[in-house]
């Protein structure tokens, strides 16, 4: 029994078995024989390649040398991803805060400039007011009583009695 | 039988059963990871389950296949694990599929032969990777671990016809890697 043959299993009867599940993926005809071949032969060198290589990390002592180089570049750019997803979180917070606080700052200023005009306009109408009070108590001086006459009059015939 | 020899009986057992099966349980999940500190992990955790489950194991179907449905589950719910947690997601060890294509067996091989079996490799674990997870376990039992239809069907928990049906799609997906880029 060759090497090949005992990897790709015809030791144990498998080749027919492998055969039988590719014959229901595979087209007919001698491209099927080509592709039959050139298939075992890909899956007997896949099988050699893990067995060789899961027994060299399965006898050998573990180096970490790797694993550490590959885990700190990883650890490193994750922690760099980590740091640029807080620095968006927290600057977007502060933009949220300022425009929160600039719109405030404008409501504040429009509440004002309302209570200014509202005070201007009582002030106006303040004004108003007292101008036709005085008007009116002016004219209200200067027009004579009708019955002012007759009133001398009696306190005339008063002092002649 | 005293209750410490029966004990005793079973942990000699349980340690021939480590010894016997373990460098395969590690070569499954190596090629299922590509990842060898992953695999020893896994390995050593599949068996520590096994340690405490081992009186309830009755030989319905051999250790292996009981071994091998353990590692199978183990590497499931890794990988289920990994998919809800992000930054687990970025540390990953798996060796690329170049590092892994290295490894050939120093047989008596030409260069030229040696080259194509390495190209070969390359495709079939490129193809590998490209399948769900379910025909991945499927094709590495048998063209790897060479295990029978019956014994990827009691390991996998799936009927043989669902065994054959992931097997042709997986083979299906290798054969147009290795004819399609050729």
């Amino acid at each position: 029994m060759s090497l090949m043959d005992k990897w790709t299993g015809k030791r144990n009867g498998m080749v027919g078995q492998v055969g039988q599940v590719e014959q229901e993926a595979l087209g007919s005809g001698s491209s099927r024989e080509t592709g039959d071949e050139a298939l075992s032969q890909a899956l007997a060198n896949f099988k050699l390649s893990v067995h060789a290589w899961s027994e060299a990390e399965f006898s050998r002592p573990r180096t970490v040398v790797l694993g550490v180089r590959h885990r700190s570049w990883r650890l490193a750019a994750s922690v760099a991803l980590g740091c640029t997803l807080v620095a968006a979180g927290v600057s977007g917070g502060v933009y949220e805060g300022e425009q929160r606080r600039e719109a405030a700052k404008v409501a504040a200023e429009a509440r004002a400039a309302e209570q200014q005009r509202l005070v201007a306009a009582e002030k106006a109408r303040q004004d108003e007011e007292d101008l036709l009070a005085k008007v009116d108590s002016d004219v209200s001086r200067e027009t004579p009583s009708a019955m002012e006459p007759l009133a001398q009059l009696m306190a005339e015939d008063e002092v002649q009695k | 039988m005293t209750m410490s020899t029966a004990t005793e009986i079973a942990a000699q057992e349980f340690t021939c059963v480590v010894e016997r099966h373990r460098p395969q349980i590690f070569r499954f999940l190596l090629a299922s990871t590509r990842d060898v500190d992953l695999a020893e992990t896994l390995t050593q955790e599949c068996f520590l389950k096994a340690h405490r489950n081992w009186g309830s194991f009755r030989g319905e179907s051999s250790a292996m296949t009981w071994l091998m449905r353990i590692a199978i589950n183990l590497q499931k719910d890794h990988w289920r694990n990994r998919r809800m947690q992000f930054w687990r997601l970025t540390r990953t060890n798996s060796v690329d599929l170049d590092e892994a294509s290295e490894w050939l067996p120093s047989g008596e091989r030409s260069a030229e032969q040696k080259l194509l079996a390495k190209e070969q490799v390359k495709r079939v674990w490129a193809s590998v990777k490209g399948l769900s997870e379910r025909q991945r376990t499927v094709f590495l039992l048998r063209y790897v671990e060479e295990q029978e239809l019956s014994e990827i069907a009691l390991a996998t928990g799936l009927s043989e016809g669902t065994v054959k049906a992931h097997l042709s799609r997986a083979v299906t997906r290798v054969r147009a890697e290795l004819g399609g880029k050729r």
